[in-house]
């Protein structure tokens, strides 16, 4: 079994910045072969949960955005997006399909897509102190000789 | 942005491409509603054959569409969608309330 890895990554929450932090999941997801399917998943995610650091945790302002990804045993790809913006003071009503305080360019739709399309996933936040998303994803192991 | 665009018959197609995300979502809008109140379609196709990646703000950028052509009493149709992008639209039940034809299996 390959031995554990990991990344840290910080960012300020630049719009431009969204298709950075999805290549640099993808290349970091890479050493552990996954479809295209699963790194589809795993590219929409992140891109989620670092466009909501970006429109919400610091709506006025340009804030750090923390990416860490680690390779858990069992081809587990752990990744958590973390912020220190304004966070989320009811999340219950976040987590709803559809909601959104991001007006019209927004679908209200990034937490749902975290939510079916990982194997995990969890959301804390802390008014005026910021908020993480940690998230799991099971890479399944192709046939054929490794 | 830049998107290729043309008109037959009261039938705007509109071909998207790239990567479409938050950085580039309202620029992308703003210019699908620009060519649909020039040229007032009855039927307008957005086509997502080049469309490398798409997150949760390519919802956006359907049901914008979808309303300016719900008020225009016109149609909206999507076409060629790659699995990723396909993946995303479906998880926001677009299939249920646009036309979709000719989705792409990779």
């Amino acid at each position: 079994m390959k031995g554990e890895n990991y990344m840290d990554l910080e960012f300020p929450s630049k719009s431009s910045n969204e298709a950075f932090a999805r290549a640099a999941i993808a290349c970091f997801a890479a050493q552990l072969d996954p479809t295209l399917d699963e790194l589809g998943d795993i590219k929409t995610s992140v891109s989620e949960a670092v466009t909501n650091c970006i429109v919400h945790a610091y709506p006025e302002q340009i804030g750090p955005v923390i990416l860490k990804a680690r390779i858990l045993p069992d081809r587990v790809l752990d990744i958590t997006v973390k912020d220190r913006g304004v966070g989320i003071a009811d999340i219950e009503q976040a987590r709803k399909p559809m909601f959104t305080t991001g007006g019209e360019d927004r679908s209200g739709m990034g937490i749902t897509i975290m939510e079916s399309f990982m194997t995990e996933f969890r959301i804390s936040s802390t008014p005026g102190k910021g908020t993480t998303v940690h998230m799991k994803r099971k890479i399944v192991q192709r046939g054929g000789k490794k | 942005m830049n998107l290729t665009s043309y008109v037959q018959e009261r039938q705007l197609t509109i071909a998207l491409s790239g990567e479409i995300d938050h950085h580039c979502a309202r620029e992308i809008m703003e210019t699908i509603t620009d060519k649909v109140d020039v040229y007032m379609p009855l039927r307008c196709i957005l086509d997502f054959r080049d469309v490398r990646f798409m997150d949760s703000s390519g919802i956006a950028v359907v049901l914008h569409t979808l309303r300016r052509m719900n008020t225009l009493q016109g149609k909206l149709i999507l076409q060629n969608i790659p699995a990723q992008p396909y993946k995303v639209l479906k998880a926001a039940g677009i299939e249920k309330i646009t036309d979709i034809k000719e989705e792409c299996t990779k």
